[in-house]
């Protein structure tokens, strides 16, 4: 083919693709600044001929969509920090520190990864039931305070540190947490970021378990709000775009501020080792 | 030996997080499966009775439960291949030595997996609309005339599969787009200079040396379909007609509408099953197909 004229269909290509990626997220800002109703025309309009921000106030003074936001970000912060530093933990513990039966557990542990997270859910939901936990930020935090999946990333990484560096700390007399806090989190701030990222955007997204467990509207994370919301037909087209928009920006945000952290633990995550 | 007392301090959080709230329910899950537990059980656990076998028995029975497991099939076997060849289709755009800025364009090719699902589907749900949305709209400049998307039973599945799609192709573009970089860069000096043709060089270096990596993105992607639920829930409500019921929607209405928790752990189970099976499948396929 000329090259010229494959050029053209290749970049013709990519940016009719990134279209097609884009066009629902920049379609759902622009509804989300148009009056109430207007958006219900034909043509389907595409851009608010007069923008304004009733539809987010109405969603914060009306329909609790502060208190959603609180929520998710309180209960991903939560989790984030928490199975960020039991998982770095364990994984550091995994690629370095020898004990009896190292292997044989994280092959255990891998092998948990084939059994679906809903195969839990149900039992879950009656421990926390007889515990008293139902419909409360700790329910939806403890199942997340730990992942293999982290765990397996940290491992990755870690097995990389140079095993001279810890060994002559021991020998100078360290104490294995003064190595790990001094020495290895330093070493290990990567896939520290990394982990923080995927696990936040994780908890952020989730859905079918805070979804089981919060059982009150009170305790709602974003999704649940938006997700009740779309299922009772209350909101119009422009509010629901706001919710929308408030669920997905943050999320977004982060991804394009942390974008390399984000695409290095994708692909660590898939390698198999 | 004090370094291993050390290890096990490390590793006793994350194991203990697991175990109590990972291992231990998939256990009480298989246990609760056997038995009965529904709304009398949970008012008082007295009337909690074990049934064996009786869920799975009553399951192969229900037609309800076959239909589900079907529109997950469904939802399975045409949302992999779609999103597995435009998450190919567009890594072999990115990787193309012609296409212009690649940065900007993974990114936005991307965007949409890190979007959350339930809000993108409240997205596509207004642009899928029937009077006001888009696809109709886009529909009608072609001269073809509106579809009712998600409110004819023979569509409703078809449109979530195109979000899934839409939703989830960035990533395995971007786990495959690493798999092309790794190809080293001679095979195809070689091949140029013997005059294969573009076709033959994907057909004959670009396939065989991604193929460890596509069996691994198709396992992963298959596993993930299986696990069809938010999509759904937003966009349909597993209608219309129950024709986007999936299992876990069907666990879920009957663990949690209808309370009754021994039958939905059993749905939980054979969907696990199922998983695992099709998975396994494949892997053994696809090594049949190596030697």
């Amino acid at each position: 083919m000329n090259p010229r004229l494959a050029k053209a269909l290749i970049n013709g290509l990519l940016l009719g693709g990134a279209a097609v990626a884009l066009f629902p997220l920049l379609w759902m800002l622009a509804v989300s600044f148009m009056p109430s109703g207007t958006s219900n025309a034909l043509p389907p309009p595409l851009w608010p001929a007069h923008p304004v921000l009733d539809n987010y106030r109405q969603l914060f003074e009306r329909a609790g969509m502060g208190r959603y936001l609180f929520n998710s970000l309180l209960i991903s912060g939560a989790i984030s920090l928490l199975s960020l530093l039991f998982n770095v933990l364990a994984g550091y513990a995994f690629a370095k520190l020898r004990f009896a039966g190292s292997e044989h557990l994280f092959r255990v542990l891998l092998g948990l990864l084939v059994v679906p997270a809903q195969v839990a859910m149900l039992p879950l939901f009656l421990m926390f039931k007889y515990a008293g936990l139902v419909d409360s930020y700790v329910g939806v935090v403890l199942p997340g305070m730990a992942s293999v999946l982290g765990i397996f990333l940290v491992r990755q990484y870690a097995r990389g540190l140079p095993d001279e560096l810890l060994e002559a700390a021991r020998i100078d007399g360290a104490s294995e947490l003064h190595i790990f806090v001094r020495i290895v989190l330093p070493l290990l701030r990567p896939v520290v970021a990394t982990l923080a990222i995927l696990t936040f955007l994780t908890a952020w997204n989730d859905f079918m378990w805070p979804l089981i467990e919060l059982t009150g509207q009170g305790h709602y994370t974003l999704p649940l709000g938006l997700a009740s919301m779309a299922r009772e037909h209350t909101e119009g087209t422009e509010q629901m775009m706001a919710g929308s928009v408030l669920t997905v920006v943050p999320v977004l945000a982060l991804f394009l501020a942390m974008q390399r952290h984000y695409l290095d633990g994708l692909l660590l995550g898939s390698v198999k080792g | 030996m004090k370094g291993s007392r050390a290890a096990w301090l490390f590793l006793a959080p994350a194991l203990l997080v697991l175990a109590v709230f990972f291992l231990l329910p998939v256990l009480g899950a298989l246990a609760l499966s056997f038995t009965d537990y529904d709304l009398y059980a949970l008012a008082d656990l007295r009337n909690l009775r074990f049934v064996a076998l009786g869920n799975y028995w009553m399951l192969l029975h229900r037609p309800q439960f076959w239909a589900a497991l079907g529109h997950t099939f469904y939802f399975v076997v045409a949302g992999v291949p779609l999103s597995m060849m435009a998450s190919l289709g567009a890594a072999l755009l990115l990787h193309s030595p012609l296409a212009r800025c690649k940065a900007f364009f993974r990114t936005a090719l991307f965007a949409p997996v890190v979007t959350t699902a339930v809000a993108t589907a409240v997205v596509w749900r207004y642009l899928f609309s029937t009077k006001y949305g888009w696809a109709n709209h886009l529909l009608g400049m072609l001269g073809i005339h509106p579809v009712d998307w998600l409110g004819d039973p023979h569509w409703a599945m078809p449109t979530i599969i195109l979000f899934a799609v839409w939703k989830n192709f960035g990533y395995n573009m971007i786990i495959l787009l690493a798999g092309l970089q790794a190809v080293p860069a001679d095979l195809y000096e070689a091949a140029r200079i013997d005059g294969a043709s573009a076709w033959r060089q994907f057909r004959h270096i670009t396939l065989p040396a991604l193929g460890p990596t596509l069996l691994m993105v198709a396992i992963l992607t298959v596993s993930g379909y299986f696990q069809l639920f938010a999509e759904p829930y937003v966009m349909t409500e597993g209608g219309p007609l129950e024709s986007t019921t999936s299992v876990l929607y069907l666990m879920y209405e009957d663990g949690f509408q209808w309370w009754n928790l021994g039958v939905a752990t059993a749905e939980a189970f054979v969907l696990f099953l199922v998983m695992f099976a099709v998975t396994a499948a494949m892997l053994r396929l696809s090594r049949k197909a190596a030697a």
